[in-house]
């Protein structure tokens, strides 16, 4: 599938259907007596149910909205309030939301241009795994515009926006979490909502960084996931990790989708092992919140990381590293990472490659029994 | 009759575009041939020379010969120039008509940057910096062009472009303080020598990787554009550098996005030690713009004035029509790629003696100034002197400065400390407390 990419988002008008189970939905309509449609045939049902936050209460009237709508809904605000456009008349946006020729490097360079010049630039790559022909620009180039012009010039108002993670079909190239390849360049941030309340606030936090932030957005929630979502700007801090719920015995780390898997897992773990789980949500994988994690560490023993990506060089291992250095007398067990395999994300094996929750739960089970 | 509409509305574009382009008034679907359309084509007269292509991504005439375009490399795009090698003006009406304090500016800007270059050459040769780039040949590139733009205007090098940075007025303790990477460095000491950048002179800082500066000076000039303030950028690199995918993006992006920008590309014959017949087969960069829908143009390089007046008017042109210009400056690399370069073993020294000797922008303009009186042979001695000692001088003040304070290895990585980068810091102090002899303190200022 080509990578069409645009500048400014222009409004989600998505085409791919991403709802897991839909088709099989509709053909069991038509033909409600069809016996001989065998397991195989029915697409399997999401690995997680979406599991929405509380109604916030600090940012004022709210409205019900998917992932992708609070993230228009972000942009909005942002075109809203940008000091240079003053307009917001549907046919002026011509000039700020835009596509662009299909071109990664050209996307990202151009919005690096943009806002060395000093305009606020939100690039979007249209599926995480073709963010790569952009590699040298965010990586060379982006990162480290500040330090190598000595502060003369930078590109803190660079976002760069893409689709991320496992969607149950989506493959070797509609499925990948590159986090970890941008985790290990300084001079970036890199963002990973797990919920539309979480999306809008980390992305207009990004947006407002004077640094070059990547934001990652789970694309199987796009539609999957609903909540009740601020109309008004407002702001999630980065580099925070969330502590979503308390626990004593085990910490359980992850980010975007996974935070999902990882609430039923502690649920589970609760009910069928008597075992409480400490959950945190990092949402920033760089600069990320070492505090939180190696505190919760220290009070649990114990700690598993989970992420879809392989679990090679994934992010988890840097993770895993750096609470081994802090916390080594504090731990009960080995540090767990339930991450995918070492293999291009494959199509009809998904199932079998994703770190569901039998897998984090017999991964906690490991670690119970240590 | 459901089967026809349901099969219709599959196929309901072909029939669409069978009736459009046969322009008939009637078809009949055989329902037996379940997957295979049949047309039937009524016995009407029309003019198949009439029909004009629809397609959306393209705007032509149809043609029945199969031909290929051939590209024109034997005579390509011509070189414009407004003097001989000899300096003479060939086209009065093209003679921009500078002011002698204007031409004698352009010609002591390009010698002293040669001077520069031959004295920071020879002090990598010395062991004093760590490297070197020159710039000889290609001085009137950068002060023609330099000449033609505002000083408000963005500029976007890759490495060869010191020219413009003194035309603007870069003072020679910034070159030679970012060369030593001492503590007068704007950059900080964090680069290596060359990589200049001024804010203040509107010249983005250099990065080494290639082609990278271009989609970013179209993304700038779009911003540019937006501002409404009569400002353009140009975006300088080297016919090497046009091979890279960024040079591409940043011409269509360019072009698509309607940006006021110039291209400057300095055609000097090498990338290094790959000459421009490995480098392409089409005709040059010029030709390339076309391809774009980009207004292109070849100048001499070595001719400031052609240079000045390409830059004047794609400037011009830039900002009053919102569309980007590519100018293919034609010159020749004299010079080593840089002090890591040898360059006698990829080609003659006669070649490079040619140049040097027979057509030198230097050269060139000073023959334009004497054949006016404006410049003699005391005044070649007497600046020759003086633009030597300048340097020298810059050069022994950059020279004794102390380097950066090493806390600035941290700063500036974010806009803002971060705790896990503070911590390391703190680690690397403790360090060198503890193993202080080994590490070269007295040079670094405290």
């Amino acid at each position: 599938m080509a990578a069409a990419a645009r500048l400014f988002l222009r409004g989600t008008n998505s085409k791919l259907s991403i709802a897991p189970g839909s088709l099989g939905t509709t053909l069991l309509k038509l033909s409600p007596n069809c016996s001989s449609r065998t397991k195989t045939q029915r697409r399997h049902a999401a690995h997680f149910t979406f599991q929405p936050d509380p109604v916030p209460s600090q940012y004022g009237p709210t409205q019900k909205m998917n992932l992708f709508q609070s993230i228009t809904s972000a942009l909005d605000n942002t075109l809203a309030s940008d000091p240079t456009a003053g307009k917001s008349k549907p046919e002026t946006l011509k000039d700020r939301v835009f596509n662009t020729p299909l071109c990664e490097q050209g996307i990202v360079g151009f919005g690096i241009g943009v806002a060395v010049a000093g305009a606020t630039a939100i690039a979007e790559i249209q599926f995480a795994d073709y963010i790569f022909p952009a590699f040298d620009q965010i990586v060379n180039e982006a990162a480290k515009y500040r330090y190598r012009s000595g502060n003369m010039f930078d590109c803190g108002n660079l976002t760069i926006r893409a689709p991320w993670g496992c969607v149950g079909h989506g493959s070797l190239y509609h499925s990948q979490s590159p986090e970890a390849f941008f985790a290990h360049c300084p001079g970036l941030k890199v963002v990973i909502p797990r919920s539309p309340i979480q999306a809008k606030g980390l992305l207009l936090s990004c947006i407002a960084d004077k640094n070059p932030c990547i934001f990652f957005e789970p694309k199987i929630l796009y539609r999957a996931a609903v909540e009740q979502v601020p109309e008004d700007p407002y702001t999630i801090p980065l580099s925070q990790a969330e502590i979503l719920q308390e626990g004593s015995d085990v910490t359980l780390v992850a980010w975007g989708t996974q935070i999902h898997v990882l609430k039923e897992v502690a649920s589970m773990a609760q009910e069928k092992l008597g075992v409480s789980c400490e959950v945190i949500d990092l949402q920033t994988i760089l600069p990320w919140d070492i505090e939180t994690v190696c505190k919760s560490v220290v009070k649990t023993g114990r700690l598993l990381i989970s992420h879809e990506a392989p679990v090679t060089g994934g992010f988890a291992s840097e993770i895993s590293s750096t609470v081994q250095e802090e916390c080594f007398l504090n731990l009960e067990a080995p540090i767990s990472r339930v991450c995918g395999y070492d293999t291009p994300f494959p199509h009809i094996f998904e199932p079998f490659y994703i770190p569901d929750k039998w897998k984090c739960f017999e991964a906690i089970k490991k670690m119970i029994n240590y | 009759m459901a089967a026809v509409s349901s099969m219709s509305k599959m196929y309901g574009l072909c029939f669409r575009a069978v009736r459009q382009t046969a322009g008939l008034k009637a078809y009949r679907l055989l329902q037996r041939r379940g997957f295979r359309v049949t047309v039937l084509q009524l016995q009407q007269t029309f003019d198949s020379s009439l029909e004009k292509p629809q397609f959306p991504g393209a705007s032509a005439e149809f043609v029945d010969q199969l031909e290929f375009i051939q590209p024109n490399v034997i005579s390509g795009i011509p070189v414009y120039r407004v003097m001989d090698r000899q300096g003479n003006i060939i086209n009065p009406s093209q003679d921009p008509q500078l002011s002698k304090e204007t031409v004698l500016n352009f010609y002591q800007k390009m010698t002293m940057l040669n001077t520069m270059d031959r004295i920071l050459y020879e002090s990598q040769r010395q062991g004093r910096i760590s490297f070197y780039m020159t710039n000889y040949g290609e001085e009137g590139t950068h002060i023609g062009s330099a000449a033609a733009l505002d000083p408000n205007d963005l500029v976007f090098g890759q490495y060869r472009e010191a020219g413009v940075l003194m035309y603007r007025g870069f003072p020679l303790d910034h070159f030679m303080a970012q060369c030593y990477a001492n503590a007068d460095d704007l950059g900080k000491g964090r680069q290596m020598p060359v990589h200049y950048g001024s804010k203040d002179l509107n010249f983005v800082t250099i990065s080494s990787p290639l082609a990278t500066q271009i989609p970013q000076a179209a993304g700038a000039a779009y911003a540019v554009k937006r501002e409404n303030t009569n400002r353009a950028v140009i975006c300088y690199f080297g016919e090497g550098a046009a091979s890279e995918g960024d040079a591409h993006a940043g011409f269509n992006f360019s072009a698509t996005l309607e940006c006021p920008l110039i291209f400057f590309c300095r055609n000097n014959g090498y990338a290094i030690s790959t000459p421009t017949n490995e480098q392409y087969r089409g005709d040059g960069i010029a030709a390339r713009g076309p391809g774009y829908g980009m207004l292109s143009i070849r100048v001499d390089g070595n001719d400031v004035f052609a240079v000045y007046n390409a830059t004047k008017e794609a400037r011009r042109r830039a900002v009053a029509e919102n569309q980007p210009f590519l100018i293919e400056a034609m010159t020749y690399r004299i010079g080593h790629h840089s002090t890591s370069d040898d360059s006698s073993a990829y080609r003659s020294v006669d070649e490079v003696n040619y140049w040097d000797k027979q057509d030198h922008p230097i050269s060139r303009l000073r023959h334009y100034m004497t054949a006016r009186g404006w410049w003699s042979e005391d005044d070649e001695r007497s600046w020759r002197k003086q633009s030597r000692k300048t340097v020298m001088e810059a050069f022994e003040r950059a020279e004794r400065r102390l380097k950066p304070n090493p806390e600035l290895l941290f700063t500036d990585v974010y806009q803002e400390m971060i705790p896990s980068l503070n911590k390391q810091r703190e680690s690397l102090w403790r360090h060198v407390q503890q193993y202080k002899e080994h590490y070269p303190l007295d040079l670094y200022e405290k």
